[in-house]
């Protein structure tokens, strides 16, 4: 490699490699910069990377008991199985003492050697029978827990405002669901059991051994201190590499998914020598810090392994002398090695279990952070509602609320019962002074009216950023406005009940996501009640239907990841068949037809025209054809209406309109 | 295996002292018993303390070769495991940077990055088990049961009697187990793109009023997945109550035998612990085995799913070119009755019989409606696909007569898909060439009508831009992706649908400047709108694969019906309305 090329790499990766301790965890996140609303896009972020320390251990635990305190009684059961199993164990291998000794006295018998080994039986068999049930129950609980938890936050997530959506990123989400929440599950299936366990295990050896000899005890003990020091160096260091392993791991991970989603690219360029060279960097920086990573955390297990060898040792010697000199009984001798040889075991245990929980403890902590967010502020007490009665809608009015005693209300209530009025939905969409910013800092509106006639059509055109899909984002309450007012047939939007506001406004957005499943049930989404006659009837109108009928199995066809095996504009014919089912009076389509060409277009015109002929329309596009024909265009421009009128009032104004319908300025 | 030799070759110390390393601490482990067994059946019994010492002494040296050992073997182990795939990783990755459209085609991206990223890591930790525990595990059961034999066969025979019990239980559990655990992964991974599904759709979900839906949706299948965990770990937690009992139903058995031996006084006492030590040591290295196995068996998908990338054919290759040196030079383009299908079995070509011809220098607009073949046609001009009869000639010779680099450094190409690569737009236009000079960046930014803007970013040429470019709009993004081809000085210069965001004032000044500066160069221009191609010199219409139109604006206005549709289908009313 040329000597400037890597002196290039490495100034370009240098932070990235060798991030200070607090800014690994963000290492792996990709650090895509923000979308077009202040929404980052990031990928997978924080895999394999459920480290971090918790912040108030007590109140976590306490929440998380709550997702396993409902199965108190099998808890109950779980704990006693583990200690129950735990002196089990400890008192199968003790056992063997008396046994031994009885071998080698003068008076040991066939008979009762026998007896020996039928308690050693029964307590054996307690022992595998208690570890049994309580991993049995166990898995039971924690499963159970993790399935609600998950439950949970996939309930939290739907109350949360579309804001928090645009403020977060998606990868960060998904690995809260899964690493977060494995890691929770990993300590509820494991690691308190058998810290437990572990525990009553160092306490009851330490007990036995004491009881059997004080002096071997006080060798074995020496050992300990040693032991210790030993994990908690190794364990250091193998912490340190493993977060420089995970960085360069997170860094070259993001340069093969970028290179390799650019590939096409890096051809047409020539460019593959290049790639390879910045890939051979990081691979081989990669290659240095896994070795070292990997090899302090592979030397844990034989340090600990040969230290309590040592101590085997030692006690071996020590009790041979004791057997001579002191008339240390070799069945208590036995028996003391065997304790002497496991003691390492659980304290190695208990100190890897600490970590696990730390980190399990974290990813609750992550987890619960999300439930704790603010949902969509409630709707208020007396919201109105909107109810569908054979072919029309009508608002359902408390009696009790305040706009049924303004002005003129009653003129146009259809009938009313004890507690509500009735009032038929046509449609008319009002903007008043409407200011609005996503952060207090940025306005994006400023003091925007508008308005459109039930069944009219208005146009939205203007730069990117000019605010016409903010304005769609208002009218459903995907934002709440700062200031002004947004009414639908006069009734302000914050006076209606959210899940009613949005049934009855159909959206065709640009993004085009459809979900899993067949093209039937994807249509259907717009209206669950639909029948296969009115799915059907809903492709036709947006052209959607000869297309379908040419997939493999039709309307049975299934789609997968997003769409993937339909064109951009297929995709978007789905969408609008989506809107054309739902029979909502109100029809917001953003960029709707931006993908697909103009020939097809044209043939979905008609059946547009229907759709949009019963509906008030709100359209933003592109392609200022698309728009033409509608009853008022608004040109925006910083948030503001800079130019308002039919196509032709427009053109004869001369303005922004008309320069950009020739072609004068552009949209960007 | 073979081709996994030259991996193992250069590491070949790494991957013998790795395991060798390891046998010394089994070594180690095994012996010990035995010395304990002396202790207690000679020094204990005959009261030798110096005996009982220098045992002692060999214990505490055998035990520091054990911390010895144990410390090279993970050393070695790592070196080779992680070497090794580092390698691989490496020549994945050269074999992508080789692959062909096609073979591009062949695998998604996601497969690709997974290959490349986790798969490699799991053949990485599966060769690192597999060198840690390979000779660790049968060494351990063979040392074991050898000892246990040397000193009392009878007893011994205990232990063989169990063993293939132990092993057709855990051959039962994991054979049962496996299946289950694949059901349950099938199921998790369902349920992570149910939920990746319902971040992207929020506002569908959302404005459709479907959160109580997606709810149950989840629910439901939040629920199959818990189900299929508690099948498969239900089987698993077997593994444990089996094995403890195999082993303490061994212990029993020793002690039964053992003791009546000791009764009859065949068998020193201090051979009963060694023995039981012995059979831990057996039971588990038969455990530790099987946990490799099925560990491997994971392992060795992955290394199937890497074998496939390196072993594609990369079906495009200029090895047999019959003109290495020549460049392209003056750029006359020329198709003779070329067709094409992506997949051989295709009933439906999806270019047949198109023949043509642009001079160097010309403008050529192609036009027609979406997935007629537009795109396929372009892509043959700088072989990013073979044609399949046929044949492209590029200044009157055949494009698989070029060297690859030569053909594509005269042909500049900005792709429908583009990308621009995280690192500034300075980085990013030098794509098209490294040398570039400060004027000729600004030069190409220039004619792309790209200047202006990136100007007016604070940082200008040294703006960071995000993966993808995700910091620019759609219409400046496709204006740094044109200055980077304009930056090759191509011969030929293709743009597919490459202004479909640019707005038409713009796109018209893109076009002016290209009729000056690029005057030598032959442009081919595929566009939606017919104003973009309107001026060209000669405009090609397709039609599901075939040339249904050929000649000026003018000539297929009359003619061509295809083309007077999609002209009607834009121009009506902005003919009328102007």
């Amino acid at each position: 490699m040329r000597q400037e090329k890597l002196e290039y790499l490495q100034k370009k990766y240098e932070s990235r490699l060798n991030p200070k301790e607090d800014v690994v965890m963000a290492a792996g996140m990709g650090g895509r910069p923000k979308g077009p609303h202040g929404g980052p896009h990031g990928g997978h972020g924080r895999k394999g990377m459920a480290g971090g320390k918790p912040k108030n251990v007590k109140k976590t635990v306490g929440r998380l008991f709550s997702y396993i305190s409902q199965d108190k009684w099998k808890l109950m059961i779980v704990a006693f199985c583990v200690i129950g199993g735990t002196i089990a164990n400890l008192a199968g291998s003790y056992v063997l003492r008396p046994v031994i000794n009885g071998l080698t006295s003068e008076n040991g018998s066939t008979s009762f050697l026998l007896k020996g080994i039928l308690t050693m039986l029964g307590i054996y068999l307690i022992g595998i029978l208690a570890q049994y049930l309580q991993q049995r129950i166990m898995i039971t609980i924690s499963q159970g827990a993790i399935c609600k938890l998950r439950n949970d936050l996939f309930g939290k997530l739907q109350q949360l405002p579309v804001k928090y959506y645009d403020t977060h990123n998606n990868g960060d989400m998904m690995s809260r669901f899964t690493n977060d929440v494995d890691a929770v599950g990993e300590m509820l299936n494991n690691t308190v059991v058998q810290l437990i366990s572990g525990t009553i295990n160092i306490v009851g050896t330490f007990a036995l051994m004491l009881y059997t000899n004080v002096w071997l005890t006080l060798v074995t003990i020496v050992m300990i201190p040693l032991m210790l020091k030993a994990v908690q160096f190794v364990g250091k260091k193998s912490r340190r590499y493993y977060s420089a392993q995970q960085a360069a791991i997170g860094t070259l991970n993001g340069y093969i998914e970028e290179t390799v989603t650019g590939q096409k690219v890096v051809k047409v360029f020539n460019h593959e020598e290049e790639s390879r060279e910045e890939f051979e960097y990081l691979n081989t920086d990669l290659k240095g810090k896994l070795i070292r990573a990997q090899f302090f955390g592979g030397i844990m297990g034989p340090i600990m392994n040969g230290l309590s060898q040592v101590s085997y040792s030692l006690t071996a010697c020590v009790g041979g002398i004791l057997c001579v000199m002191r008339g240390f009984d070799v069945g208590g001798f036995t028996v003391f090695v065997n304790y002497s040889r496991q003691f390492s075991r659980p304290i190695n245990e208990v100190a890897m279990q600490v970590n696990t929980i730390f980190s399990a403890l974290a990813g609750a902590e992550r987890v619960f952070a999300v439930m704790d967010e603010a949902p969509e502020t409630p709707d208020q007490e007396l919201a109105v509602g909107i109810e569908a009665e054979q072919d029309k809608n009508y608002y359902v009015i408390p009696k009790e609320n305040p706009l049924a005693k303004s002005e003129g209300f009653m003129e146009d209530v259809v009938r009313q019962d004890e507690r509500y009025y009735y009032k038929e939905m046509k449609g008319a969409v009002t903007l008043k002074d409407v200011t609005f910013g996503y952060t207090p800092e940025k306005t994006i509106l400023k003091k925007v009216s508008l308005y459109a006639k039930p069944g009219q059509k208005i146009a939205f055109v203007g730069s990117t950023g000019a605010g016409k899909t903010t304005i769609t984002n208002l009218i459903n309450r995907f934002y709440d406005i700062d200031e002004g007012v947004i009414t639908i047939d006069g009734i302000p939007v914050t006076e209606l009940s959210r899940d009613s506001l949005r049934k009855n406004i159909a959206m065709v957005l640009q993004d085009t996501h459809l979900f899993t499943g067949t093209v039937r049930e994807n249509i259907r989404y717009g209206r669950l009640d639909a029948t296969d006659e009115e799915v059907e009837q809903a492709a036709r109108t947006a052209s959607a239907h000869s297309f379908i009928m040419r997939l493999e199995h039709g309307y049975d066809t299934m789609l997968e990841g997003d769409g993937a095996n339909l064109s951009q504009g297929q995709r978007q014919l789905i969408n609008i068949a989506r809107a054309a089912i739902s029979k909502a009076p109100v029809l917001i389509l953003d960029e709707a037809t931006s993908s697909v060409d103009t020939r097809t277009e044209k043939h979905i015109e008609r059946g547009m025209d229907r759709l949009m002929a019963t509906r008030t329309t709100l359209v933003i596009a592109h392609r200022l054809s698309t728009v033409r024909n509608a009853n008022a265009i608004m040109v925006l421009e910083n948030g503001e209406i800079i130019e308002r009128g039919d196509h032709d009032d427009l053109l004869k104004q001369k303005g922004r309109y008309y320069e950009l319908y020739t072609g004068l300025t552009e949209l960007d | 295996m073979k081709r996994y030799w030259k991996y193992m070759k250069p590491y070949l110390s790494a991957f013998i002292l790795g395991p060798v390393l390891m046998i010394i601490e089994v070594i180690g482990e095994v012996v010990l018993p035995k010395l304990m067994a002396n202790i207690i059946n000679i020094g204990a019994a005959n009261h030798d303390v110096p005996y009982i010492l220098s045992m002692g002494g060999a214990m505490l040296g055998v035990a520091a070769f054990m911390i010895i050992g144990g410390i090279g073997g993970a050393y070695f182990a790592a070196k080779a495991s992680i070497s090794f795939s580092s390698d691989l990783r490496s020549d994945v990755f050269d074999q992508v940077q080789k692959f062909s459209f096609a073979n591009l085609d062949q695998f998604s991206t996601g497969s690709l990055v997974t290959r490349l990223t986790n798969d490699i890591t799991q053949v990485q930790n599966m060769i690192n088990m597999i060198l840690r525990g390979m000779l660790r595990a049968p060494g351990m059961l063979i040392g074991a049961l050898f000892m246990a034999f040397m000193m009392n066969y009878q007893l011994a025979l205990v232990v063989l009697v169990v063993i293939p019990v132990l092993v057709l239980l855990i051959v039962i559990v994991i054979k049962t187990a496996f299946p289950r655990f694949e059901i349950m992964q099938k199921k998790l991974d369902a349920l992570n793109s149910n939920i990746q599904e319902v971040l992207t759709n929020v506002r569908v979900i959302k404005s459709f009023v479907r959160e109580e839906h997606e709810k149950e949706r989840f629910a439901t299948s939040n629920e199959e997945l818990k189900q299929s965990s508690l099948n498969a770990f239900k089987v698993v937690i077997l593994n444990m109550p089996i094995m403890m009992f195999m082993m303490n139903a061994t212990t029993l058995g020793v002690v039964w035998f053992g003791g009546k031996q000791i009764l009859a006084g065949t068998m020193p006492v201090g051979d009963l612990t060694a023995f039981t030590t012995y059979i831990v040591q057996i039971l588990m290295s038969l455990m530790i085995l099987a946990m490799i196995l099925l560990q491997s068996s994971r392992a060795l998908a992955s290394l199937r799913r890497i074998t496939e990338v390196l072993d594609a054919e990369i079906n495009l290759t200029d090895e047999n070119c019959s003109l290495p040196e020549k460049k392209v030079e003056s750029g006359r383009v020329e198709f003779k009755d070329v067709s094409f299908r992506y997949y051989k079995d295709n009933q439906e070509a999806v270019l047949s019989h198109i023949t043509f011809r642009v001079e160097s220098g010309q403008v050529l607009g192609i036009i027609g409606s979406t997935g007629c073949g537009k795109t396929t046609l372009v892509q043959m001009i700088p072989r990013l696909y073979d044609v399949d009869e046929g044949q492209v000639l590029v200044d009157g010779v055949d494009v698989k007569d070029y060297s690859l680099k030569n053909l594509r450094d005269g042909v500049g190409m900005v792709l429908q898909k583009n990308v621009l690569f995280s690192g500034s737009i300075a980085e990013n236009l030098m794509w098209g060439n490294a040398d570039a000079t400060k004027e000729e960046i600004l030069q190409a930014a220039g004619a792309a009508q790209a200047d202006a803007f990136i100007s007016s970013f604070t940082e200008g040429y040294r703006t960071e831009l995000g993966q993808g470019g995700v910091n620019v709009s759609g219409g400046q993004k496709q204006r740094l992706c044109i200055a980077r081809a304009l930056l090759k000085k191509p011969k030929i210069l293709i743009l597919d649908d490459s202004t479909s965001a640019v707005d038409t004032a713009t796109e018209a000044k893109i076009r002016e400047s290209f009729g000056s500066t690029l005057k030598d160069t032959t442009k081919i221009i595929i566009a939606q709108r017919i104003s973009s191609v309107m001026e060209a010199d000669r405009i090609l219409v397709l039609d599901e694969g075939k040339i249904v139109g050929n000649g000026s604006h003018e000539q297929l206005l009359s003619e061509c019906e295809q083309y007077q549709e999609i002209y009607y289908s834009q121009m009506d009313r902005e003919v009328s309305a102007s």
